[in-house]
């Protein structure tokens, strides 16, 4: 992909009112790299530590279980329903459906609200299962 | 392939495009994403059933056929929609066409690596090795 400066360029990010359509749809970018580069590495320690001996899932066990450790994961729950309710959002705007302005931005603030939600439903039901 | 007058935009790219893929990478990625809704929330919703996430209740889940095969469905899902993912990112962000095709060659080199090892490790645990 060339630059070409004297191509006509869109309206710039600057100019537009920001608005939960717009959060939505960086979130999405920034989830989707972050379930990516982080959660794909912690599911293959996983189970890579899984498949080894006991000291190597006692030490996952360890880091998963150490606050910062859950702070990650919690970080990667909430991630993973915000990248699902929005991905979803995606595929219904994909086939052309969602674009008035009222529907485009309920849609959005649904998606933020409802992985909200499952992520701490998840959350405690997984802490429950914990102890 | 019909690129007919009544064809969508969709149909217009298809086989196009400076990789002489066009759409299809674009389908790849909304085809992975529907296999993965199913395949991830089958397994949040298997790892909240059982009893424990100790060692032995994981790999005894996982070395039976219903806990095994979607595991496996969903690491190379997960991979190649990640893979998909971060390649479009990339192709936003850098500009250098050379920096562009070699960020492009080390996530695909990171993804089969991770998504073999992945695998590798989920036979092992599997086939009791």
């Amino acid at each position: 992909m060339t630059s070409r400066p004297d191509r006509p360029l869109s309206p710039h990010l600057g100019i537009y009112t920001w608005g939960p359509h717009m959060l939505v749809s960086i979130l999405h970018r920034i989830t989707g790299a972050g379930l990516t580069l982080a959660g794909l590495a912690i599911l293959t320690w996983w189970l890579m530590a899984l498949s080894g001996d006991k000291e190597g899932y006692e030490l996952f066990a360890f880091a998963a279980g150490h606050p910062v450790g859950l702070v990650i994961l919690f970080g990667l729950v909430w991630a993973f329903w915000q990248h699902l309710f929005s991905g979803l959002r995606h595929l219904v705007l994909d086939i052309g459906a969602g674009y008035e302005l009222k529907t485009n931005k309920f849609w959005a603030v649904m998606t933020i609200i409802a992985a909200a939600v499952m992520t701490l439903v998840t959350f405690f039901l997984f802490m429950g299962g914990v102890e | 392939m019909s690129r007919g007058k009544s064809a969508t935009p969709l149909a217009k790219v298809r086989g196009l495009g400076a990789s002489g893929h066009g759409g299809e990478h674009w389908l790849a990625e909304r085809f992975t994403s529907v296999a993965l809704v199913l395949l991830s929330i089958w397994l949040v919703a298997a790892l909240l059933m059982l009893p424990d996430l100790s060692q032995s209740t994981l790999t005894n889940f996982l070395s039976r056929p219903l806990g095994a095969v979607p595991m496996a469905l969903f690491v190379i899902t997960a991979f190649l929609h990640g893979l998909h993912g971060l390649k479009v990112v990339v192709d936003d962000y850098v500009h250098e066409e050379g920096n562009r095709i070699a960020s492009h060659y080390f996530l695909t080199m990171a993804a089969i690596a991770g998504a073999s090892l992945s695998l590798f490790a989920l036979a092992s645990i599997a086939f009791g090795a």
